[in-house]
């Protein structure tokens, strides 16, 4: 009885997640496995792969614009994520305070998130134009003069960073939960120990919404490791190779040049980078985090 | 935050000479209507709305059954590897599609199904990660009680998903519609691979090149135009919904 009860466990898990499984097999491991047999060829998508051993590794390691498009999405990562989080939950805070309109100002900071990709792009494009756009009118205010922005190498990136910071909202919904879960007991507790609001929201609030922050944290990562719409939309690129952004190389090297061997290198570099990233963030923060109740997700 | 979005609007219904002039207006100083007409004749913008809809109509439809369908299996059932299986879901949700996008391309390729709405579409129903882990979150709160009930009564496992599980899950399903919708509307990389011909391009793909060099100086007001019209479909969609997202707060809220 027992065992025919375990036996049909595990045919109804397996038929109802067989969509996925299949899906799985189809979409995602074939693709992850061959990628890495092609990273291993030439191949031109037409002719059948040639093997060629390391080559393809040994080339990226020596090419500019491979480290290039590294050092151009590390510098967004490493700018973007903290600022990205910092802000989110700064809002979020902020926000779940007892302030008048505060339905409002929600709305009004997650709005933006609706706008993303292209459409979101295009506006930008227009408020970083030097001469007609709202970026430098404004920073004129201030009697500031702003660079060219997208037009110039040196500011390009910082433009890119600064368009995403718009979409803060986004975290900050996924912060305000977290910090609405936040029992008032424990708040309520550590007033009466005679905890300052600074105390309070380390000792207590930063605990409890850490897997949120650990979660957003993640996903801010492996995101901004694969920024494609603003490259391919606002700067090609450009100008000067500054906003080279890995994914947009990648992207080249495959479907502009038709490289699919080199490129398939540079997606198992992309992958393996994403792997080891998350494990280290992962094992860093196991002492950080603290998860209610004990391990259960 | 909303500034950028004000300006938005009011560009688009500017004119041409008066998108030149520095610093810029507030309000347009003529409302040119007309600017939402001429967008369907500079590109075809009407044609590509519609893909872009039936694209994303269907890719949720395909990843709410698929997922809902997954997430059940993976909440209701223990079974032999279940666990191996749940760890594999949850390390693609960290799997970059850049990684995988190649072969994929030539496994679509080699079915003919380049320039097709296929390769956009298909893979949706075949469930999404992150929607089943959601979803799958959602579906483990379910008390056991009206499981047992249902089986008492002679249900088959298919209709207690179908008529138990689901109509008890509308926040979160619509939730996860939202967002499947959200991505396939934005999508740029996807369609930008696989389709060519110019009828057959999404919304982002025909805007994208709106900044090409195609136009010596960029058509701002049509540029607006089109971000306000890619845009109306979404915030529709959450102000619909906006509803039973407070709802799916507040149950799982209680709990």
């Amino acid at each position: 009885m027992k065992l025919s009860e375990s036996r049909r466990q595990t045919l109804y898990m397996y038929l109802f997640i067989s969509p996925w499984l299949i899906g799985f097999i189809i979409f995602a491991l074939y693709p992850i496995l061959s990628s890495l047999y092609y990273s291993f060829t030439d191949y031109d998508i037409i002719h059948p792969p040639k093997y060629v051993g390391l080559a393809n590794y040994q080339e990226m390691f020596h090419s500019e614009l491979f480290w290039k498009s590294v050092t151009v999405t590390l510098r967004y990562t490493f700018i973007s994520v903290p600022i990205m989080l910092l802000l989110s939950l700064g809002f979020a805070m902020l926000l779940n305070q007892k302030i008048p309109f505060r339905g409002f100002f929600r709305t009004a900071m997650y709005f933006p998130s609706m706008v993303s990709g292209v459409a979101m792009s295009l506006l930008w494009y227009w408020i970083f134009n030097p001469q007609i756009g709202l970026f430098n009118y404004m920073l004129s205010w201030f009697g500031i003069a702003g660079p060219a922005w997208l037009m110039n190498p040196g500011s390009a990136l910082y433009a890119l960073i600064i368009m995403s910071l718009w979409t803060a909202g986004t975290g900050m919904i996924l912060f305000l939960a977290g910090l609405q879960g936040v029992p008032s007991s424990l708040v309520e507790a550590a007033k009466l120990d005679g905890a300052g609001r600074f105390r309070i929201f380390l000792n207590v609030t930063l605990p409890m919404i850490s897997p949120i922050l650990l979660f957003q944290f993640i996903m801010g990562v492996i995101d901004s490791f694969q920024v494609f719409t603003q490259a391919f939309v606002m700067t090609q690129g450009g100008p000067n190779y500054s906003t080279w952004f890995y994914v947009y190389n990648l992207y080249t090297s495959a479907f502009k040049e038709y490289r699919a061997g080199y490129s398939s290198a540079l997606a198992w570099v992309l992958l393996v980078v994403v792997m080891l990233f998350t494990a280290l963030i992962m094992k860093f923060s196991n002492r950080y985090v603290h998860y209610e109740g004990g391990g259960r997700r | 935050m909303l500034l950028p979005l004000f300006f938005m609007v009011s560009t688009s219904l500017k004119s041409k000479r008066e998108l030149l002039k520095f610093p810029p207006t507030f309000l347009p100083e003529t409302w040119q209507w007309s600017n939402y007409v001429d967008i369907f004749k500079t590109l075809n913008f009407g044609t590509m709305y519609m893909n872009s809809l039936i694209i994303g109509v269907l890719t949720v439809i395909g990843t709410l059954l698929s997922s809902a369908l997954a997430a059940y299996g993976f909440a209701r059932y223990r079974g032999k590897g279940s666990n191996l299986w749940f760890m594999l879901l949850l390390s693609t949700m960290m799997l970059p599609y850049p990684a995988i996008m190649i072969p994929q391309f030539i496994l679509f390729s080699k079915m003919n199904w380049i320039d097709t709405f296929l390769p956009l579409i298909v893979p949706a129903f075949f469930g999404s990660a992150y929607n089943i882990f959601l979803l799958r979150q959602f579906f483990s709160t379910l008390p056991d009680e009206l499981f047992d009930a249902g089986r008492i009564d002679g249900c088959t496992e298919f209709r207690m998903w179908r008529q138990i599980a689901l109509p008890l899950s509308g926040p979160a399903l619509s939730t996860v519609a939202i967002f499947a919708f959200i991505y396939s509307w934005n999508d740029l990389l996807t369609p930008v691979l696989y389709l060519s011909s110019a009828d057959k391009f999404t919304l982002p793909v025909g805007m994208s090149s709106l900044t090409s060099s195609r136009f010596r100086i960029p058509p701002w007001h049509l540029l607006m135009v089109a971000s306000v019209l890619a845009m109306v479909p979404i915030v529709t969609l959450f102000a619909v919904a906006q509803r039973r997202f407070v709802e799916g707060i507040v149950l799982t809220g209680i709990k």
